[in-house]
């Protein structure tokens, strides 16, 4: 019973494919997983703009919108009849063509990343041999859009936002992917499917989800806030925060293109949520071992739900950092911790089982994060004021 | 025209494309966008070659081409720096007008 | 079909690339370019290739290239002679066809029609652990030596203290 509450949505699809001739079976196989991913994520896009629009309210003792339907929940409806019936205002002198292209690739990029996450046993779109990989490279070409946006737009403040956004993506794909090397290390393959079979065993009622192991939870922990980075959400939110540079590279956007922009990052952030669960947190495997008859799918999602109230919590409790701050922390903080992590993971790899792997695992971690803050918090000293031209 | 002989005309056309615009271009950074294709273009025909040549499981090609995009990489890094010196100090990168070694 | 789509897709790309006047236009279709030779790598069943020529090209290159016209303010390519473009076709156009000759040319390459190689993850992973760990190596002390040369010829003098 368990079993086929689990796989019902596989064996939905099945019974929906043979309703075909064999010759274009794996084309509406295809079809139909596509089609899957374009109506689940969307819609959990809708129920994420409410979410974080009522919970950052609330964290900042206000009510969020409550107009639109019972409590506000109506709220996304709203919004999409806005963006659609909204004036498409192009600059007159906008460069036409990558003007037009940038919110497409956006949104093309950020729907291809999802075909490597296993959602839940056996539901994955597509089952590549280097999963992990095909991930970082579309997430890569995600930021060539950002930068066509920017520099289509003929706008100095959109230039200057869209330099920023892709200087700080770049710089921090860096420690992103590194940790993800610790995990393919471990696990052995690059497969995203592997990884989380890999992770779907039990020790007693413990699971073998590699966050709970020393180098997997900080080689978590630097990825969420790799993630956080890349998908340019507060804290670093310099390129599009609303008080620095008005909207960054999508001032001159407005209605339909500025709702696919918005789409974009949000099914980006999802994405790369899906990718962190994937990695460490064990995909769709249960957290204890008497919850196995719950079905995968539904662990999945609530670990991706988990995720996006951590980055709405994170959004509305930290101030956004500058961009030298930004640049510096990812390169001299990040960078080397990840390298300890990946370290790490090897000597968990090789020494036998039991608490003192855990702390001989833990050590190094330990020691170089108190080396580099206490390295960055030097710098942050304050210095004795001098007077440049009143010598 | 089985597919061995397509792919390396695909690669040949690319090649010429990139001399050709790496030979007639003023602007420096052109100049390195023809220089990346020709290096690609030999990555295309590496990789032709592995498919359809003989002992494709050594996987030579391969990993000829990762080393290549690699060694690619540094290049066009080293060559953009030095085409941004080369602006701080002539104001321009149009190559007609680096005419002199002094400075 | 597959196949014809990618290589005109290529083709146009670096056709486009070498001839436009606005240089980011010219980048952005050498974009295109490299996604279409990612996806010939991908058609030809070289999947790490292609996935790593996205990432690395696609990702890196492309907006190296990027920085530098942004950097150098050279948004519009200098204006050429008129003979200056029909000389580039010229020489393209003779080194294809010494190209073409030689490929040609050369005798049957038939091009042995075995089924899809197989190039798994573990496979490439043992050949660069086992087979190439030297050049491995040498090219992590290359990228570090590119890096760091880079990184010194970019930066900008010191002004001396006043």
């Amino acid at each position: 019973m368990t079993q086929a509450l689990d796989q019902i949505f596989v064996t939905l699809k099945h019974w929906a494919v043979a309703y075909f001739p064999a010759v274009l079976q794996p084309a509406v196989s295809i079809l139909l997983s596509i089609a899957a991913v374009l109506v689940i994520f969307p819609t959990l896009f809708a129920v994420t703009t409410i979410l974080e629009r009522k919970g950052l309210a609330r964290i900042q003792n206000r009510y969020g919108p409550n107009r639109v339907g019972p409590f506000g929940w109506l709220q996304p409806l709203a919004d999409a009849v806005k963006s659609l019936t909204k004036e498409d205002i192009v600059p007159r002198s906008a460069d036409k063509l990558v003007h037009f292209a940038a919110p497409l690739l956006l949104v093309v990029t950020a729907f291809l990343e999802y075909a490597v996450i296993p959602i839940g046993r056996n539901m994955v779109v597509a089952d590549m041999d280097a999963g992990v990989l095909f991930f970082f490279a579309v997430s890569a070409a995600m930021e060539l859009s950002i930068f066509m946006a920017g520099w289509s737009s003929r706008n100095k403040y959109s230039l200057l936002g869209a330099m920023r956004a892709v200087a700080q993506m770049i710089s921090y794909e860096a420690p992103l992917i590194l940790s993800s090397v610790a995990v393919a290390m471990t696990a052995g393959s690059l497969s995203t499917v592997t990884i989380v079979e890999r992770q779907a065993g039990y020790s007693g009622i413990w699971p073998h989800w590699y966050v709970l192991t020393p180098w997997g939870l900080a080689g978590f922990v630097l990825f969420m806030v790799a993630a956080t980075a890349e998908s340019n959400r507060s804290p670093f939110d310099l390129p599009e925060g609303e008080s620095e540079i008005i909207a960054g590279y999508f001032t001159e956007y407005s209605g339909f293109k500025f709702a696919l922009f918005f789409l974009g990052e949000y099914l980006g952030m999802f994405a790369i949520s899906g990718m962190a669960i994937t990695l460490f947190l064990g995909g769709w495997s249960a957290p204890f071992s008497f919850l196995t008859w719950v079905p995968s799918w539904f662990w999945f999602f609530a670990k991706l739900l988990t995720l996006i109230a951590v980055f709405i919590w994170v959004r509305g409790t930290l101030p956004r950092l500058r961009m030298d701050q930004l640049m510096s922390f990812a390169w001299k903080f990040m960078l080397p911790m990840t390298l300890m992590v990946i370290f790490s993971a090897g000597l968990w790899r090789f020494l036998p089982g039991g608490v003192l792997r855990w702390v001989i695992c833990a050590v190094p971690i330990a020691g170089l994060y108190v080396l580099l803050s206490s390295c960055m918090a030097e710098s942050r000293r304050i210095q004795k004021r001098t007077y440049k031209f009143a010598e | 025209m089985n597919p061995l002989t397509g792919c390396l005309f695909v690669s040949a056309l690319l090649f010429s494309i990139g001399l050709g615009g790496a030979l007639t271009r003023r602007s420096a950074i052109l100049v390195l966008i023809g220089i990346e294709l020709m290096l690609n273009a030999a990555n295309l025909n590496f990789i032709a070659f592995w498919r359809y040549g003989p002992h494709p499981e050594a996987l030579t090609g391969i990993l000829f081409v990762i080393f290549s995009i690699a060694i690619a990489a540094a290049e066009a890094a080293v060559g953009l720096a030095l085409i941004l010196s080369v602006y701080r100090h002539f104001k321009t990168t149009d190559l007609s007008r680096l005419d002199s070694m002094k400075g | 079909m597959t196949f014809l789509i990618l290589a005109v897709m290529t083709l146009a790309g670096a056709i486009t690339a070498m001839t436009l006047r606005r240089l980011v236009h010219c980048v952005l279709a050498l974009a295109i370019c490299f996604v279409g030779l990612a996806g010939l790598y991908l058609y030809l069943g070289a999947q790490f290739a292609g996935l790593v020529q996205m990432l690395v090209y696609v990702g890196a290159v492309v907006i190296l290239i990027v920085f530098a016209i942004l950097l150098t303010r050279s948004h519009e390519a200098p204006p050429q002679k008129k003979w200056t473009g029909l000389a580039g076709v010229c020489v393209s156009a003779a080194v294809f066809a010494v190209l073409a000759w030689a490929v040609i040319a050369g005798g049957a390459i038939q091009g042995i029609a075995g089924g899809q190689p197989q190039a798994t993850m573990q496979q490439i992973g043992s050949a660069l652990m086992g087979r190439f760990v030297l050049p491995l190596e040498v090219v992590g002390l290359l990228l570090t030596a590119a890096l760091i040369g880079a990184v010194v010829i970019a930066m900008e003098e010191k002004q001396s203290a006043r």
